[in-house]
C-alpha cells in the first residue's frame, strides 16, 4: 500500500489521479466499486479523498493499510505546505510577495465560488433544495451560527424534504 | 501545549462536520480562527487558503498550514491529524455497516438531503473568504473574473490561480 505515495501528487483534484491509479493501473478495483465506495465517502463527513484511502487501506491490510494509504496520501503535500507556510511566516510581508498574496487569495476565493455554483446548479432544481442552500448560507453568513448548530437546525429540515421527495 | 490541544479539538470538531469536504467547514474554520482565537488576521487567513490551494495535495491541507502557522511543524501535523482521523474512522465503520445493505433508501435520503447544505456551506465559505480577500475594486475583479471562468470553463484551476497572483504582482 505504501506505492500509494508515488501516484498521488496532484494539484487541486487529486480525485483524478487517485482513480486512475486505483483503477486502471493497479486494479485495486472496478470502475463499479469505484464509483459506489467513492459516493459513501462522499455523502459521510470530512475530505471523500483521505475517508476513501482509509477505507481502501483497511479493506486491504487492516488498520496498517489504513495508516500507509493515509500517511502516502499526505505525507508529501503536508510537507510541501509546511515549507510554504514557513516561507510565508518570513516574507509573507515582503511588498511583491504580499501582492502576489493578494491576487493569489482574490483568485481563490473566485475559484471556490465558481466551484460552489457548479455544486449549486442541480441544487436550484427544486425549490425547497434552494431554501434550505439558502437558509444555509444565511445562517453561517449572516447569523455567523456555529457550524454544529447550523447542521442540528437544517439537517433534519433538509431530511424531512428530501424523503417527502423520494418516494 | 494548550496551543496543539485547542487545535486538535477544534480540527476534530470540524472533521466531522465537514459534508461535502474540507471546503464546507471554511466559514466555521475562518469564525474560531479569526475571530475567537485571534490567531491570524482575516487578509492572513484568505493567503493561507490561497496558498493551500496552490499547492499539490487534497485541501484538507487547510489545516495543516492553519496549524502550521498558528504552532509550528507540531501544531500542522496535530491540525491535520485532527481534521482527517474521526472522520476516516466514521468512514470505516460506515462503510462495514453499509457492506451488509448497499443500495438503501435511507442512504439516498441522506445524500440528497446533504447536497443543499453543501451548496449552502459551499457558497458561504467562498463569500467569507471573498470579503477576506478583496480589498479594493482590484481584487473583486479578479476573484469576479476567477469565478466566471471556473464557472463556465475548464481551465486548470492552477492556471487561474497563477494568473490571480501575476495580476497581483504587476498591478498592485
Amino acid at each position: 500500500m505504501g506505492f500509494f505515495q508515488a501516484g498521488i501528487l496532484g494539484f487541486g483534484g487529486v480525485l483524478p489521479m487517485a482513480r486512475r491509479m486505483v483503477v486502471d493501473d493497479r486494479r485495486w478495483m472496478s470502475q463499479t466499486e469505484f464509483n459506489e465506495l467513492f459516493a459513501v465517502c462522499q455523502s459521510l463527513p470530512g475530505a471523500n479523498i483521505t475517508n476513501f484511502a482509509a477505507v481502501l487501506g483497511m479493506r486491504h491490510r487492516g488498520v496498517t493499510g489504513a495508516a500507509a494509504a493515509l500517511a502516502g496520501l499526505l505525507g508529501a503535500p503536508m510537507a510541501i505546505i509546511m515549507a510554504l507556510s514557513g516561507l510565508y511566516a518570513r516574507y509573507g510581508t515582503l511588498a511583491p510577495v504580499h501582492h502576489a498574496l493578494a491576487g493569489l487569495a482574490a483568485a481563490a476565493a473566485g475559484l471556490l465560488l465558481g466551484t460552489a455554483g457548479r455544486i449549486a446548479a442541480p441544487v436550484c432544481k427544486s425549490l425547497s433544495n434552494v431554501a434550505v442552500a439558502v437558509l444555509v448560507l444565511a445562517m453561517a453568513l449572516l447569523l455567523h451560527l456555529s457550524l454544529p448548530l447550523t447542521m442540528l437546525l437544517a439537517l433534519p429540515l433538509s431530511l424531512f424534504l428530501s424523503g417527502r421527495a423520494m418516494p | 501545549m494548550s496551543l496543539l490541544l485547542q487545535l486538535a479539538a477544534l480540527f476534530a470538531k470540524l472533521s466531522l462536520l465537514a459534508v461535502g469536504g474540507a471546503g464546507a467547514t471554511v466559514p466555521e474554520m475562518a469564525r474560531e480562527a479569526v475571530h475567537v482565537h485571534h490567531w491570524l488576521t482575516p487578509a492572513q487567513f484568505a493567503q493561507l487558503y490561497a496558498i493551500s490551494n496552490s499547492a499539490p495535495g487534497p485541501n484538507v491541507l487547510i489545516a495543516t498550514i492553519l496549524g502550521a502557522h498558528v504552532a509550528g511543524v507540531a501544531g500542522g501535523i496535530v491540525a491535520t491529524l485532527a481534521m482527517i482521523l474521526p472522520s476516516c474512522a466514521l468512514a470505516v465503520l460506515v462503510n462495514r455497516q453499509l457492506e451488509r445493505h448497499a443500495g438503501a433508501r435511507w442512504r439516498r435520503v441522506l445524500q440528497a438531503a446533504l447536497l443543499p447544505i453543501t451548496a449552502g456551506l459551499l457558497m458561504a465559505a467562498a463569500l467569507v473568504l471573498a470579503r477576506q480577500a478583496d480589498t479594493g475594486w482590484l481584487t473583486l475583479a479578479i476573484t469576479l473574473a476567477c469565478a466566471a471562468a471556473s464557472y463556465q470553463t475548464k481551465l486548470h484551476p492552477l492556471l487561474l490561480l497563477g494568473g490571480g497572483a501575476a495580476l497581483g504582482l504587476l498591478l498592485f
